[in-house]
């Protein structure tokens, strides 16, 4: 069976901008809550695909970038600032900036090394955000309120905040398209498949690679901000090296190297999760050994199979 | 602070490096010789904590419990590389990184259906819980001494089997070019299937030992995991010099860095920004080692040298 990638997709747009709609009709405000929580790690998994896909760069520590958008909205709202406007930029700007200090040191590296160095400075900033105790440590923190927007936008009504979540995942999937197939899209790709070529024509790689790693910092941090939105609370293990690993399994469970991939990812790991959770508290015992047959015979990823073409 | 205090925190110190050690050892070994990353060692170290805590309720034996922890977390091991592991060693990094975080998934849910999820606790066996009196105003506790013996005597051990024997020369060359010593006749599965559960037997080694000092729960392999990371790329991968090397310092810095860090700081900012200051400085300071030695030597102190 193949469906033409470009009716997939408008079926796919459609049925998310309609879920609001439903959700209203059969008076389950859950399911508006379940799918923005589903947009919001697309957000994060599209980011990772960035560098994990398009420019075989394999991060385990991308829920680092998550936490720090999340700690640079809940800390300005636990002194009284509560601004989106301040929020939301400084969100996107720390996570960029931590991200240009892990890069620069990781991509030193690279294979297996540059996996584990990622995950360990992850696992860093989780142990840092545990042990400040002025911030909640292992607590975290109640968001007294989501961020504001000098009433323009209210994120408290959740049809309002469902589509500006569903606004920003479009218009990030818009700006990936148009960057992978630009010049910058196209070094970074080329610098997976042949990185001493690709040095040899005369592209400074690092730089390339290093600008990919902090663009995808910088988006993870925007999902950071939305998820604790999302929560309206902030807890360290936004940052646990199990996110890392989740969010990385929705690349690969949707395709890696590809841009909705990610997205179709995180919307079938996700609703697995909570089957598999209203199912059994046990869940884990389940999902565990699928991921490793997902790992061991699916290898193309949902996208791949959907899309007829790997 | 007395000199009493920081040699007891030094041995402290020593003692943790020794527990990494056990841990990096095996991790190093799979990945030097199978070039597998094996994110689930720390299950197995998980794993042999709980046989053991679970061997001496059933025996009231220390003796005993080791000897079916280490059995069980041998055969554990072996199963697990024969199931799942032995597919993907000509796999990419990315799928053996994801295909063992799966199976973490897997244990560490598998553990609470059958012990709970709370924590286990198990006491030091009678004859090692007094102290020793190691020097005047030193009494150290004798079971922490035997965990740094213990650790000493197993890296003694793998510097001889590795160095020494007709196993360890196996090993070896099935590191530089497994491809020439399966034509040689050699059987390389069944070589690798033994080297991952000697890698797991040690893993449950440490978390056997553990047991009595930390806490016994579901995801107690995965904090250490963390720290063995950090520990193997200081020390350089595949080496098991660098191993122990690096496991020490990490084990040192982190004990000390605990201990210190917080009165130091207190007589330079104050006691109040100490407070907060300390520990959260304390437990990123292995990270920002790890950071300075890959700023001089991406590579790790003892780059393990492979074709």
């Amino acid at each position: 069976m193949r469906i033409p990638p470009a009716s997939a997709l408008t079926v796919g747009f459609v049925a998310l901008a309609l879920v609001p709609v439903v959700a209203a009709l059969l008076n389950q405000p859950f399911y508006l809550d379940l799918v923005r929580r589903i947009m919001i790690f697309a957000i994060a998994a599209v980011s990772l695909d960035l560098i994990l896909g398009f420019g075989g760069m394999v991060s385990f520590g991308h829920a680092a970038y998550l936490g720090v958008g999340a700690y640079a909205v809940a800390i300005p709202a636990f002194y009284g600032v509560h601004s989106g406007f301040v929020q939301w930029p400084l969100a996107v700007g720390l996570s960029a900036l931590v991200a240009l200090v892990i890069g620069t040191l990781s991509l030193r590296t690279s294979g297996v090394y540059f996996i584990m160095i990622t995950l360990a400075f992850a696992q860093m900033l989780y142990y840092l955000g545990i042990s400040i105790n002025a911030w909640g440590a292992d607590d975290g923190m109640r968001l007294a309120r989501r961020s504001q927007f000098g009433g323009a936008v209210d994120l408290g009504n959740p049809y309002v905040f469902y589509y500006v979540v569903f606004g920003l995942l479009v218009l990030l999937l818009w700006l990936g398209h148009r960057l992978i197939h630009a010049r910058f899209g196209m070094v970074i790709r080329a610098a997976r498949s042949n990185e001493p070529r690709l040095r040899a024509v005369g592209f400074a790689t690092f730089r390339y690679k290093l600008a990919a790693f902090v663009l995808a910092g910088a988006v993870g941090g925007l999902a950071g901000a939305l998820l604790t939105n999302q929560t309206e609370y902030l807890t360290p293990s936004y940052m646990h090296w199990t996110r890392s690993g989740d969010i990385m399994v929705m690349v690969i469970l949707g395709g890696m190297g590809t841009l909705f991939g990610p997205v179709l990812g995180a919307i079938v790991f996700l609703l697995l999760e909570d089957v598999l959770a209203a199912w059994t508290v046990h869940w884990q015992v389940v999902l565990g050994p699928l991921l490793v047959l997902i790992v061991l015979y699916a290898r193309r990823g949902l996208w791949g199979l959907l899309a007829g073409r790997g | 602070m007395s000199w009493l205090l920081v040699l007891e925190q030094c041995l402290n110190g020593l003692q943790f490096g020794v527990m990494l050690f056990l841990m990096a050892a095996g991790l190093t070994l799979v990945f030097g010789i199978m070039n597998l990353v094996n994110l689930a060692h720390g299950s197995l170290y998980m794993v042999g904590a709980y046989f053991a805590t679970a061997a001496f309720g059933w025996t009231g034996s220390f003796v005993l419990a080791v000897v079916f922890s280490l059995l069980a977390t041998l055969a554990v091991g072996m199963v697990v590389e024969v199931v799942a592991l032995r597919t993907l060693y000509e796999r990419d990094h990315l799928d053996q990184v994801l295909a063992t975080f799966g199976l973490i998934l897997f244990f560490n849910e598998a553990v609470a259906m059958v012990w709970g999820r709370t924590a286990l606790f198990t006491t030091v066996p009678k004859a090692l819980s007094g102290h020793l009196q190691l020097l005047p105003g030193l009494r150290y506790p004798a079971y922490r001494a035997v965990i740094i013996l213990v650790g000493l005597a197993v890296a003694l051990l793998l510097y001889v089997v590795v160095s020494r024997t007709r196993l360890g020369m196996l090993i070896r060359a099935g590191a530089s070019n497994r491809t020439m010593v399966a034509a040689l006749g050699v059987n390389v599965r069944l070589l690798y299937t033994i080297v991952f559960g000697v890698g797991a037997a040690l893993a449950g080694l440490g978390g056997l030992m553990a047991g009595p000092i930390y806490t016994v729960q579901p995801g107690m392999g995965d904090d250490i995991l963390i720290q063995v990371l950090v520990v193997i790329v200081i020390g350089g991968i595949g080496s098991i010099r660098g191993a122990l090397v690096g496991a020490v310092v990490v084990g040192m810095v982190d004990t000390l860095g605990r201990a210190f860090l917080k009165p130091m700081l207190s007589t330079t900012i104050g006691p109040v920004a100490a407070n907060d200051a300390g520990p959260a400085l304390a437990s990123m300071l292995i990270y920002i080692l790890m950071a300075a030695v890959l700023s001089f030597r991406p590579q790790g102190l003892f780059p393990a040298a492979r074709g």
